[in-house]
């Protein structure tokens, strides 16, 4: 554990007191369940949003607390613990992020002061059916008088259908990473349109296509020439939110694995004396261990806004792929057959080790991420 | 810390000391040959300066008692003083067993009079001293030792052997653990301070895969101890050696992420693709992660002290991290073989450089790290007990 200072400690034990008491595991089943359209319990985020965490991140200018990625982090690892389905992390982190780097006064205040209260989800929409890779990306802008026309699919984006603007990312010229255009869409724009996606993990996503949306000058964030940038700082910090809720889930998977080799016998002993299990355990401790100190880094180096702080952000997000996989896998293996039934929580843990690693670049994205930035 | 800003208080003392006194042509060498060989330290003079200006200074053992020939510092200032050496790839150069495992054990259990004879040699490197822990019938399972050590009256009689007693050859005294009743395991074991140049004491080097000889037999024929040299009470020394082990695992996890990155090498020795990039990219992806692994090894060593520092304790990172640290220093060993391909086999002499012979050497030498200071796997069962609180197996009858 960091060392917290005493307002980061507050907000952690604030967080996993109410995660706790209100956002058990049991909490996903239910949404899971009724399925709302948003893809998430809205009456839970009105919940956090009341707390101040959907505007955690916002300048207080806009009615945020702007309390720093260290501080998200820890809710969000709280949040992980229980794999709480919410749009914390993709509009009050990245879609916030873009918005503070990306936008205008004119959008920041139009935009942030509702994202801060929970009234409105503005997410990023940069997938197009295939593997993470930015400098990939194919939805065509083209210019159209005065402003832009966007024709194109973008999926998966995640809590797409409870969004109520998109941050498109679009090619405007060339390729690779130059090149690429931030567009700023409300999600009433005419042309747009979403259907659901329906995902291992059950949370929301929405499939998005752009038929002839036109939009002006003033939708574009950040400028033509520098949205690749832009688009890897925003997305820099949605990794390390989504590595801290990784964090999480993997935390409260060992546990819960850990406390299963405490209480079942087999052979008239305890499992978790077999020293086969006991040295398995160990070595997912130790990846634990090494994925903490890679996501602290990351969301310290993101605070401090230091030179570093991709290449940590690329280490956190490869290492909690690696290691939530390792552990929800381990879970359900430690857990035989009960761990493969439905009514047990470790597929939930397992299905999420697979979305989440997905999401923004796997662990063997951010493997060579990392190299590329290291001169590997 | 405040970086390249200019350091105040002890940091600026300690800079501008260590600045003034530590020998450059030392800067970045690596410390373990010169801990481990007093013939290799011996024969290096600056070497010798430096020992002899630290021990001056008291910086050898900062933490310790003035009394007992260290500095008295604290926490906080040891570490600025560890910080301030990293900085300019300084070492301590008493940083061997005597002052790694036996000063901090004595300090917790040592009589006054045992304090002051042996604490300050150690805190001036002028005193070498070996573990006479491990027997041939006694390694993962060191409480079967069969040591035997009666009580003469007057003296203790030793009789016995050792084995893998690092540097016993050069060492001036002994900590051993020794069989006081035979009737218990655990509850049997004392710990005893022997003097090496007690007749009957007896070493022999024992030559390693890697050409070394750093490690030894030690054969004990009547060997005759003063009582005085018994620390603890008799049939207690197992409680103590468990506590000297757990200094021995704080030291052999620290600083194993260390080292020039493999970067350089790799250029060189594979060459790159049209778009820089290592040329072979099964190699390629080894180095990364073995990059990324230490990189996060380091962070954690980082994260783990700064919490010692802020007051949470660290003990029950030790096995891990210890493990950690094998893992990450037998990568790098084996990633530099690979990088070396057929130059890094040589063994001696023509046609292979001076790093070249050294990588070979290290490699051998690096299946070492998870065999002493307590094996991978006793590491695991450790962790598996203490930092997880994993149920014991039952006994089998």
């Amino acid at each position: 554990m960091a060392v917290l200072t005493e307002e980061q400690a507050l907000l952690r034990d604030m967080a996993a007191e109410w995660v706790a008491d209100r956002a058990p595991v049991t909490a996903l089943r239910r949404m899971l369940h009724e399925a709302p359209g948003t893809g998430y319990d809205p009456a839970l985020f009105a919940d956090m949003a009341a707390m101040g965490w959907a505007g955690i991140l916002v300048p207080e200018e806009h009615g945020g607390s702007d309390f720093g990625f260290v501080g998200v982090g820890l809710i969000l690892e709280q949040l992980g613990r229980t794999l709480v389905a919410s749009p914390l992390l993709s509009s009050g982190l990245v879609g916030v992020s873009a918005l503070s780097l990306g936008a205008g006064a004119v959008q920041q205040a139009a935009w942030l002061p509702r994202i801060a209260t929970g009234e409105a989800v503005v997410v990023l929409a940069l997938e197009e059916e295939g593997r993470h890779d930015p400098s990939r990306i194919a939805l065509a802008a083209t210019r159209e008088g005065e402003g832009w026309r966007l024709v194109g699919v973008k999926a998966p984006v995640p809590d797409g259908m409870a969004a109520d603007a998109f941050v498109v990312a679009a090619r405007v010229a060339g390729d690779g990473r130059d090149g690429i255009g931030l567009f700023l869409i409300p999600s009433d724009a005419p042309g747009l349109s979403r259907e659901p996606l329906a995902r291992i993990d059950g949370r929301g996503a929405a499939r998005l296509r752009l038929d002839r949306v036109t939009v002006g000058d003033d939708a574009m964030l950040g400028g033509a020439e520098t949205g690749g940038a832009l688009l890897d700082h925003i997305l820099d910090r949605g990794r390390a939110g989504l590595a801290a809720e990784m964090l999480g889930s993997a935390t409260q998977a060992f546990e819960t694995t850990i406390d299963y080799l405490g209480t079942r016998t087999q052979f008239g002993q305890l499992i978790g004396s077999f020293q086969a299990l006991q040295h398995r355990a160990v070595g997912m401790y130790a990846e634990l261990v090494l994925t903490r100190s890679a996501v602290e880094a990351a969301l310290a180096a993101l605070d401090a806004d230091s030179a570093d702080a991709p290449m940590l952000v690329s280490l956190a997000k490869a290492l909690a792929g690696e290691t939530l996989h390792r552990v929800a896998r381990e879970m359900v293996q430690m857990h035989g057959g009960i761990g493969m039934t439905e009514e047990h929580d470790a597929g939930l843990y397992l299905k999420r080790a697979a979305v989440a690693d997905a999401t923004w670049g796997s662990s063997a994205f951010h493997r060579e991420r990392y190299g590329r930035l290291a001169g590997y | 810390m405040t970086g390249s800003d200019a350091p105040a208080g002890f940091r600026a003392e300690a800079r501008a000391w260590l600045e003034a006194n530590f020998p450059p042509s030392l800067a970045y060498r690596n410390p373990v040959p010169y801990q481990n060989d007093a013939a290799f330290a011996e024969a290096d003079a600056d070497w010798q300066v430096w020992r002899d200006r630290m021990a001056a200074q008291r910086w050898g053992a900062p933490g310790w008692p003035v009394v007992y020939g260290g500095a008295g510092l604290d926490a906080g200032d040891v570490r600025i003083l560890a910080e301030e050496m990293a900085r300019i790839g300084a070492f301590n150069p008493m940083k061997m067993t005597g002052y790694t495992m036996l000063g901090p054990t004595l300090l917790e259990y040592g009589t006054d009079a045992q304090k002051a004879a042996h604490l300050p040699g150690i805190a001036a490197g002028r005193v070498r001293w070996c573990q006479g822990f491990s027997e041939p019938g006694a390694g993962s399972d060191l409480a079967s030792l069969q040591t035997r050590c009666t009580d003469e009256g007057d003296h203790w009689l030793v009789e016995g052997q050792k084995v893998w007693t690092s540097g016993a050859n050069h060492a001036d005294w002994c900590f051993a653990l020794v069989r006081t009743d035979t009737s218990a395991k655990q509850r049997g074991i004392s710990f005893l301070l022997i003097d090496m140049t007690t007749p009957g004491v007896e070493t022999r080097p024992i030559t390693l895969i890697s050409g070394s000889s750093h490690f030894c037999e030690m054969f004990l024929n009547a060997v005759r101890v003063p009582k005085d040299n018994l620390v603890g009470r008799i049939n207690e020394g197992w409680g103590i050696a468990k506590r000297l082990l757990q200094f021995e695992r704080d030291s052999l996890s620290e600083g194993r992420g260390g080292g020039a990155s493999l970067l350089p090498l790799a250029r060189e020795r594979l060459g790159v693709d049209a778009q820089g990039r290592i040329a072979e990219p099964d190699v390629r992806a080894r180095l990364i992660r073995h990059a990324m692994r230490v990189q996060a090894y380091n962070l954690t060593r980082a994260r783990i002290g700064a919490g010692i520092k802020a007051g949470i304790p660290g003990d029950a990172m030790v096995p891990v991290l210890k493990n950690l640290g094998s893992d990450v220093a037998q990568d790098r060993a084996d990633l530099m073989l690979e990088l070396l391909g057929e130059q890094g086999l040589g063994w001696t002499g023509q046609g292979y450089g001076e790093t070249e012979i050294e990588a070979a050497r290290q490699w051998l030498h690096s299946r070492a790290f998870s065999i002493y200071g307590g094996s991978y796997e006793i590491q695991n069962n450790i962790a598996a007990k203490r930092t997880l609180g994993l149920p014991d197996a039952p006994v089998r009858k």
